[in-house]
């Protein structure tokens, strides 16, 4: 049976570098197809999270467009695109407002919505998430 | 013991049934990401199919309550198991679980006189995290650990006599760490845990045996998963979970050759939620010999389907 346990390991060692070694060439930002990809993206994210029912009261009056304008630098900016975000920080950004981290893990979800409704493929999906995903320290307010 | 094992399985169906029809905004209406919580493993905690994860199962997230039920058949060559599952968690923080498991003996109860005998076991366990966050901690190596037990009462009915001959005791706790991380990029989760147990086949044969020379110690038993998200949805994955084999040497002494010889357990899974609530998994299993001397020692192989309902 211990033989057995080699087999899941030799497998587990092909799955893990065949995920961890990236093929892809290029910024990720030129994958994603630059800023116009992008804010394809936002805009759709903006409309989405203005109405959904868990975290689109705190949206309520934010301007949509400037919104989508500095999510949009901000993620360019953060794939290597030729970009500068020039807003808050995230935590001053976020100071004052009242986040969860269920609220948190809601916006990721209606980016990945968003992105899937756009046509982004999965493993980019992820690349950008293991950008964004870390931002939970500075933009969740109650622990 | 046998009270807690009937007087469960009418509770548990009760709140799984509960937890279907209600959307329980009390609980955690906003909650995890998907997937993120695991599934529920044949002893109930939050996991793999056959191994607990650090992860803290339901759709809870911090400040937040969740429960989650599942229901899960195994079936291989000669036996099935059954597994009804409650798990209860605060916070991301503490999770509490109660599973019941009946085991159909099969051509093995028949074999030993006792036809149409089912091993019944209750698992009560508790799980605590105690430092890091699996899947939003992208950026750093440091994994989530969590700590836990799982008490084990057994109620092996006709089987009984036979496991006191060996001197196998008839409940057990097992202690355990988990470490899990989610290398969010690459959407490949690892998980590694390490189990002190003295579970013979998983506390279904007891716990130790003290016939052909006490065995009664805890063993530490390793056990790995690794999973690969291929969508927001739905990932596939393989798990392998070392076993003790105390029986063994009993049997030997009780003149059955390896008659009892265990054998570590493996899987492979395609686990998918069609929707944030549900998750449903499907495997292929090994869980090597159980009880070769009646089952003319095939390692016993077969599938697995589990339903999983979180809030």
């Amino acid at each position: 049976m211990r033989k057995k346990f080699m087999g899941f390991a030799l497998a587990l060692g092909m799955a893990l570098s065949s995920g961890m070694v990236s093929a892809n060439s290029g910024s990720l930002y030129d994958q994603l197809g630059g800023k116009e990809s992008i804010r394809t993206v936002m805009d759709d994210f903006v409309v989405r999270v203005k109405a959904d029912p868990r975290i689109g009261d705190q949206f309520q009056h934010t301007d949509a467009n400037r919104l989508a304008s500095q999510l949009t630098d901000q993620v360019c900016e953060a794939t290597g695109g030729p970009c500068k975000y020039v807003g808050l920080d995230m935590k001053a950004a976020h100071a004052g407002m009242t986040i969860t981290k269920a609220h948190f893990n809601a916006l990721v979800e209606v980016l990945v919505a968003s992105m899937n409704a756009k046509g982004v493929p999965f493993d980019l999906q992820t690349d950008i998430l293991a950008l964004l995903a870390p931002m939970h320290r500075d933009v969740i307010t109650v622990r | 013991m046998k009270q807690l094992g009937t007087s469960f399985k009418p509770i548990a169906a009760g709140i799984f049934l509960m937890t279907g029809l209600l959307s329980a905004p009390a609980f955690a209406a906003t909650g995890k990401l998907v997937l993120t919580g695991g599934v529920s493993t044949i002893e109930g905690a939050a996991g793999g199919g056959l191994t607990p994860w650090a992860v803290i199962g339901t759709q809870a997230t911090e400040n937040e309550w969740g429960i989650a039920a599942n229901i899960t058949q195994a079936r291989t060559d000669d036996y099935t198991v059954d597994t009804q599952g409650l798990t209860f968690a605060w916070d991301e923080r503490i999770e509490f679980s109660l599973g019941s498991q009946t085991l159909d003996t099969g051509i093995t109860g028949i074999a030993l006189g006792v036809p149409g005998l089912d091993l019944e076991q209750t698992i009560v366990g508790v799980k605590y995290r105690l430092f890091g966050e699996a899947v939003l901690d992208a950026d750093t190596w440091l994994p989530q650990v969590s700590v836990g037990l799982q008490h084990k009462r057994l109620d092996a009915a006709g089987l009984e006599p036979t496991l006191n001959a060996l001197g196998a005791e008839d409940s057990g706790t097992d202690a355990y760490i988990s470490a899990t991380k989610l290398f969010l990029k690459q959407g490949v989760l690892v998980n590694g845990t390490l189990r002190a147990t003295k579970a013979n086949q998983n506390g279904f044969l007891g716990f130790g045996s003290r016939l052909g020379g006490d065995d009664t110690d805890y063993e530490l038993m390793p056990e790995f998963s690794v999973a690969k998200l291929l969508k927001d949805n739905l990932a596939i994955g393989a798990e392998y979970r070392f076993m003790p084999n105390k029986l063994e040497a009993a049997g030997r002494a009780a003149g059955l050759g390896n008659g009892l010889a265990a054998d570590d357990w493996m899987d492979v899974f395609v686990a998918w939620a069609p929707t944030k609530n549900v998750s449903l998994t499907a495997a292929y299993v090994d869980l090597g010999r159980i009880v070769p001397g009646t089952t003319n020692g095939r390692d016993q192989t077969g599938f697995y389907l589990s339903a999983q309902f979180a809030f």
